[in-house]
């Protein structure tokens, strides 16, 4: 008995089924508590599936890669979703047209907070050059920062993983820190939460309003763009 | 749903070439958003429509149900933080705090310059409060 439980385990642990099986659940676990909790931005689902699925994956014994076999089906999607983000924007073109002038200029200011804080704090508080420089486009759009942090000698798999846990501390706070600043106007918070939380703020946004959703694929558009060219400029000008 | 779905990644597959051939720092995908939104401009031209923002129905259904689960697609590479830990665990202090309190002061800094920007310009179109359910 026990020999044929391992004998399934062995090849459902190697077969795609299951790690794409447990991301869903784990997902909708999360999106199910989050929900029960009245919507509180806390409950991240995103944050709770991953926390989930790396204890699994430490219990099980399953390394990262051969979980990635399964999920990849999941991550794959994010390409076509990233390009979907043009229909919330066309939508709202009217909003857009009328407000562009102040969209760039708010997203390049953004732009400058993120990473100047994120390496000024950082710096203060003793981080490595190769820390500092990873963190830096912390809050653009994985392959970006990826791809920033390349060029300016940070880690990039580091980068990747600091985008990430900087989408969820977003996607978490952002709500209190605009209520606590009395901020209304959906295109200011939508585009705030896309500045500074790229694709998983984006995500939260568009749950909760259409507007501010569509500001926020836009701010994570744009601020891709304007780190991408801003940074490795400011890189170079501040030497090492 | 076909239809919609082979756009989204002709789209994706038209920006990635792009951004391959022409070495332009911005992923395929991005680069394919604006493709989109630059190919449902040129249709909005052709029609002449004017008015609303005119989007074919497969197109925008199918965006809209891949949208509402976006968050689920950050969950593979999220759990890819499990490889970094230890990395992280070194300098754990300056990382964290450097990440939460940038990222309040973006949020911030953004929100205020933005707010201050259409306010500045005479126009209250943004809509109503963000209670607690606000984002």
């Amino acid at each position: 008995m026990n020999r044929d439980l391992h004998e399934i385990w062995v090849y459902l642990a190697a077969s795609p089924l299951l790690g794409l099986t447990v991301t869903l659940i784990a997902y909708q676990a999360g999106y199910w508590l989050y929900r029960k909790s009245g919507h509180n931005p806390l409950v991240n689902p995103v944050l709770i599936a991953v926390v989930a699925l790396v204890a699994l994956l430490k219990l099980t014994d399953v390394d990262y890669l051969t979980y990635f076999e399964g999920a990849q089906f999941v991550h794959f999607l994010l390409g076509p979703a990233t390009v979907a983000l043009a229909i919330p924007l066309f939508q709202q073109l009217r909003q857009l047209r009328e407000s562009m002038l102040a969209i760039l200029v708010s997203v390049v200011a953004g732009s400058l907070m993120a990473a100047g804080s994120a390496v000024g704090i950082a710096w203060v508080l003793g981080a490595s050059r190769e820390t500092l420089l990873s963190l830096a486009p912390k809050s653009v759009t994985t392959p970006i920062a990826m791809g920033i942090a390349e060029k300016i000698g940070g880690l990039p798999s580091l980068t990747a993983v600091l985008v990430i846990l900087t989408g969820m501390t977003g996607a978490m706070f952002t709500t209190y820190m605009l209520n606590l600043l009395g901020i209304t106007d959906w295109r200011a918070r939508g585009l705030a939460i896309g500045v500074a939380s790229h694709g998983i703020g984006t995500a939260r946004a568009i749950l909760v309003h259409p507007l501010a959703g569509a500001f926020a694929g836009l701010a994570m558009g744009l601020n891709g763009i304007a780190t991408a060219l801003l940074l490795p400029l400011l890189a170079t000008w501040f030497g090492s | 749903m076909l239809g919609a779905i082979t756009w989204l990644l002709a789209c994706q597959l038209a920006g990635e070439v792009i951004t391959m051939t022409t070495g332009l720092p911005l992923p395929g995908p991005v680069v394919g958003m604006a493709l989109l939104f630059a190919g449902l401009l040129i249709r909005q031209r052709i029609q002449a429509g004017g008015g609303r923002p005119d989007i074919p129905e497969d197109l925008e259904r199918t965006a809209t149900g891949l949208l509402s689960h976006l968050s689920l697609l950050f969950v593979p590479a999220g759990v890819g933080v499990m490889l970094y830990l230890p990395l992280i665990a070194e300098e754990w202090l300056p990382i964290s705090v450097s990440l939460v309190a940038s990222t309040l002061l973006t949020i911030a800094f953004t929100a205020l310059v933005m707010s201050w920007l259409v306010r500045k310009k005479g126009d209250d179109d943004g809509g109503e409060a963000g209670g607690p359910d606000g984002i």
